[in-house]
């Protein structure tokens, strides 16, 4: 079922943790909620579960208002971080839980059921504290999906496993999903996991959502700084807007000219402003000084210093020093590695201006980098 | 490969040993200070001694044991002891468990004022709390008897099952009673099916807690009790004025072979049911 | 009584929540706490604080119980029950600070062999110390007596030791008998509260990373450094606890003075204990009480203050 949060906040105290909110999950698709922590995107999925009163606005479930309703009321289930399961009980009597206090007379057969689909069937009867963390995690998923909740709220859930068990839940909770066919709302931390596993992304960032988009959008056309640096790595490169074009804007950063498709740029362009022009490390090319001439026509250029390569196998990862910025990342495939490009080499940095982004120059350049997510 | 026996290792293996156990030694000498006057009661309980003092070994009988309520007033003194101490504890354990949730989830005004006062009776000489009390009570004119010790035992109990119950409390997850919820579980259901079974092993602790307190106290009681009401303790303190009889050994061994009895058997079954869950 | 289980580590079991837990709801009204701290709190406030109140204004007062008591702010009481009672006093608080040495002396050796030396013979160790709070603690005490009797094997062997001679060069003891002695006392006071000594010193032991021994000896310390450095000040909430649960309860004991001492040893527990019980000057012994409990707060303020631990709850 659909889940429709409008205008809701929440206050604790003088902290505002969400900012007035407005949020549509469709019936049935993963929804991941992204953002370093603080960011509000526990609370957000607190209230969704009425864990947590919003100090303001609706959610609704379908077109049924749920806002007043408390927890043990919504047809809504919770997967907890660190699993929350009850110490004093058994797996089964974990797992039967929710169901018992439905007052189901017979909850065998679909504890059985359900013990079949975690493949925990000869665990039933452990405390929890027996099992292994990839188990207590998959018995915290059955002991919700057991009740057939409209939708399956999960909170960092893999956040306490290591990371090949998370590789393995990541897939497995994607095939339960598309086997229950129920909305999943997944909360993390982790951009790579959300990423893999979510349909939507909603960035989250100071109790506001940033940016919201299949993966692949959220990556490709970032909107802000936040979004460009917390998904992956970004270049952005400060730059003036030259000449605002009806398709394509020119820039200039340094001495270097920059084309911008008018489309991919999410602020003012008008002549004489301040904007940032990003692009992927990935989406450069890295071609010798001296070797100018054979770069295609029509291509970004900006020239610099390569001042680090790092040799990781599949690829090399380049820091190159440039008049238009400093320390700008180039990943390059290893297809044909070029034994010149060493650090202290003078390069030209290329790239097709239809992967360029421009984003308001009035943003922190670095929001949601490593340092500033610490 | 081991060293030649020298006579210079000879000498010093044994300092060497004992160097390094030389903890084990000394914490071995105190269980057995601890320990020791537990055997002396349970020796004593098998002494038929001259006088009306039991305090030395004269010849082996069993008389005290085969006829363990024959001495005046004792067995009954027992029962009353009984009765205080499982009334007191019962009070303690609901108004203290109530008392501890408050401390141990919410933040109020005033907390840290309620806890001083829980904190006091702890870290004050019983003496001062038993004069004081019993002051108030004869001012009163209050009839000192089965209520008042009952009243004065609640008292010093309350502070320790709070503390007892409060470290569960607090140790609890509250992610716990969220699950629950989710899970469907009203609030009456979350507290019975949830909360009470996770407390438990600290209202238990907190419980046991104040029925030896309670059973055990003499100094306080003794402040507050009626010339018809001689508990256990005050009974024994009076025997060590007029004649000590062997039944009061009797009823130590007893109460100490039974205790310890049931704390190894708890222990032991807990030991293999946690071997076999494994 | 076993006030150290204040400091007794908290249960197995509980699972602990991997980081800070999300802040309680709030949905509930704001009175609860209150509404659930009534009955403990009325229990306190009538039967523990008003009473010590009660007693302050006792103090003061010059009466007897057939004409009834007013007060007249008598003060001269207190100074009367100093002048009378001074060396009950200072006997108390000496006995007191005495044993409670000698029980941290005793019981860190055991404390620390529970702790990091029993293996799995822990369980059982932990309730052989809590086991002798089993048999009620009168006849425990009176076991004394036999045990430290004029024909018994102690005295004998501390005579043939000829360390009765020591003892009694030192005050400790007289006329080659240790019961009616300050050494009865002082031993009966330390066997009473050691395990209010050791429960709290081994719950602070037990929290201490092996992996800290290692680490200190893999930088170069000795054994006898690794405990100075390392085990000794990491116990220290333990000894604080411990020091105080022993010695505060040691100084208003009269039960072992009472029947291991003579009226030579009584303690100041024994002097309010006549003055209430038989003498029935209930101004004096309020009076002595209230000294009792001013003098014993101020030590602990200044021992907590140099010790630097204040949370014990």
């Amino acid at each position: 079922m659909t889940i429709t949060l409008s205008q809701v906040s929440k206050v604790f105290g003088d902290f505002t943790a969400v900012h007035p909110l407005d949020l549509t999950i469709p019936e049935g698709s993963f929804f991941a909620l992204l953002g370093a922590s603080g960011c509000g995107k526990t609370t957000t999925l607190r209230m969704i579960a009425g864990l947590e009163d919003p100090s303001s606005g609706s959610v609704l479930l379908g077109d049924q208002d749920i806002t007043a309703l408390p927890p043990h009321k919504r047809p809504v289930n919770t997967v907890f971080q660190s699993y929350a399961l009850f110490p004093h009980l058994d797996v089964y009597e974990n797992i039967a839980f929710g169901l018992r206090r439905q007052g189901v007379k017979s909850v065998a057969g679909k504890v059985d059921e359900m013990l079949d689909l975690v493949e925990l069937g000869p665990m039933a009867r452990r405390k929890p504290r027996q099992l292994s963390g990839g188990q207590q995690q998959r018995v915290a998923v059955a002991r919700a999906l057991i009740n057939r909740p409209q939708v399956l709220l999960l909170d960092e859930p893999l956040g306490a496993l290591d990371l090949k068990l998370r590789r393995q839940m990541q897939l497995e909770l994607k095939r339960i999903q598309t086997d229950v066919g129920i909305t999943f709302v997944h909360v993390t931390h982790d951009q790579e996991e959300a990423m893999t596993m979510a349909d939507q992304v909603a960035v989250m960032y100071g109790g506001r959502v940033e940016q919201l988009g299949a993966p692949a959008e959220l990556y490709e056309n970032p909107r802000t700084t936040f979004v460009a640096n917390f998904l992956g790595t970004s270049n952005l490169i400060e730059a003036e807007v030259v000449d605002a074009g009806s398709d394509h804007a020119l820039l200039k950063a340094a001495d270097s000219k920059l084309r911008l498709p008018t489309e991919r740029a999410h602020t003012t362009l008008r002549a004489g402003d301040r904007i940032l022009a990003g692009v992927r490390p990935e989406k450069i090319s890295l071609t010798l000084a001296a070797d100018e001439g054979t770069i295609p026509e029509g291509r970004n250029r900006v020239p610099g210093t390569i001042t680090d390569a790092s040799f990781l196998g599949v690829s090399t990862q380049y820091v190159v020093n440039s008049p238009a910025g400093p320390e700008l990342a180039v990943y390059e495939q290893n297809v044909e590695r070029d034994s010149r490009l060493i650090p202290g080499a003078d390069v030209v940095l290329h790239w097709n201006p239809a992967h360029t982004f421009g984003l308001d120059s009035a943003q922190a350049i670095d929001a949601g980098t490593g340092e500033d997510a610490a | 490969m081991s060293a030649p026996l020298t006579p210079l290792t000879l000498l010093t293996a044994p300092i060497r040993w004992v160097r390094r156990n030389l903890v084990v030694i000394m914490g071995s000498l105190a269980l057995v200070y601890l320990l020791l006057p537990n055997v002396v009661v349970m020796l004593f309980s098998f002494n038929k001694p001259a006088g009306r003092f039991n305090y030395e070994w004269r010849e082996f009988s069993t008389d005290a044991w085969t006829n363990p309520c024959g001495v005046a007033d004792m067995c009954g003194s027992l029962g009353l002891s009984l009765r205080i101490a499982l009334t007191a504890t019962l009070i303690a354990t609901v108004f203290g468990t109530l008392a501890a949730f408050a401390l141990g989830r919410y933040r109020f005004r005033g907390k840290s004022t309620a806890q001083g006062l829980i904190f006091l009776p702890m870290a004050m000489p019983e003496v001062v709390m038993a004069a004081s009390l019993g002051t108030l009570f004869l001012n009163m004119r209050v009839n000192f008897g089965f209520t008042t010790i009952l009243i004065a035992h609640v008292m010093f109990c309350l502070s320790f099952v709070i503390v007892a119950v409060k470290a569960r409390v607090m140790s609890m997850d509250p992610r716990l009673e969220e699950a629950a919820r989710d899970l469907y579980a009203g609030p009456a259901q979350t507290f019975w099916r949830v909360t009470l079974p996770l407390a438990a092993p600290g209202i238990a602790a907190g419980a046991m807690l104040s029925f030896a307190l309670s059973f055990d106290d003499f100094i306080i009681t003794q402040f507050n009790a009626g010339p018809s009401t001689v508990t256990f303790p005050m009974f024994v303190w009076g025997a060590a004025q007029r004649g000590v009889p062997v039944q009061v050994n009797v009823i130590g061994t007893a109460m100490f072979v039974i205790a310890v009895a049931i704390v190894l058997v708890g222990q032991l079954t807990s030991n293999r049911r946690k071997k076999q869950a494994l | 009584m076993s006030p150290a289980l204040t400091t007794a580590p908290p249960p197995p079991g509980a699972a602990a929540p991997a980081e800070a837990p999300p802040a309680a709801p709030e949905r509930r009204p704001r009175l609860t706490p209150y509404w659930l701290l009534l009955p403990a709190g009325i229990w306190l406030a009538v039967f523990f604080v008003a009473p010590l109140f009660y007693q302050a204004s006792t103090s003061v007062q010059t009466g007897s119980l057939e004409e009834g008591y007013q007060v007249t702010w008598h003060f001269a009481t207190y100074w009367e029950a100093l002048q009378d009672y001074g060396p009950h006093f200072l006997r108390s608080f000496l006995y007191a600070a005495v044993a409670t040495a000698l029980c941290l002396l005793i019981g860190y050796p055991l404390a620390y062999m529970i702790a990091f030396r029993a293996g799995r013979w822990r369980g059982l160790l932990l309730v052989m110390v809590i086991a002798p709070f089993f048999t009620s603690f009168l006849i425990r005490t009176l076991a004394w007596k036999s045990i430290l009797s004029d024909s018994g094997p102690v005295v004998s062997a501390l005579n043939s030791l000829h360390l009765l001679d020591v003892t009694s060069w030192l005050g400790l003891t007289a006329d080659d008998r240790v019961l009616a002695t300050p050494l009865a006392v002082i031993c009966g006071l330390t066997y009473n509260f050691l395990p209010f000594m050791v429960l709290p010193l081994y719950s602070s032991l037990e929290r201490i990373d092996p992996a800290l021994h290692e680490a200190s000896r893999d930088l170069y310390a000795k054994p006898s450094t690794t405990f100075r450095r390392v085990t000794f000040p990491l116990s220290l909430p333990g000894v604080v606890a411990g020091t105080l649960l022993t010695f505060i309860p040691a100084s208003g004991d009269y039960i072992n003075a009472q029947l291991l001492g003579s009226p030579r040893e009584q303690m100041v527990g024994n002097a309010i204990q006549k003055q209430f019980l038989n003498v029935l000057d209930y101004p004096t012994a309020a009076a002595m009480s209230f000294i009792l409990m001013a003098l014993i707060l101020v030590m602990v303020t200044l021992y907590m203050r140099r010790a630097g631990t204040e949370d014990l709850v």
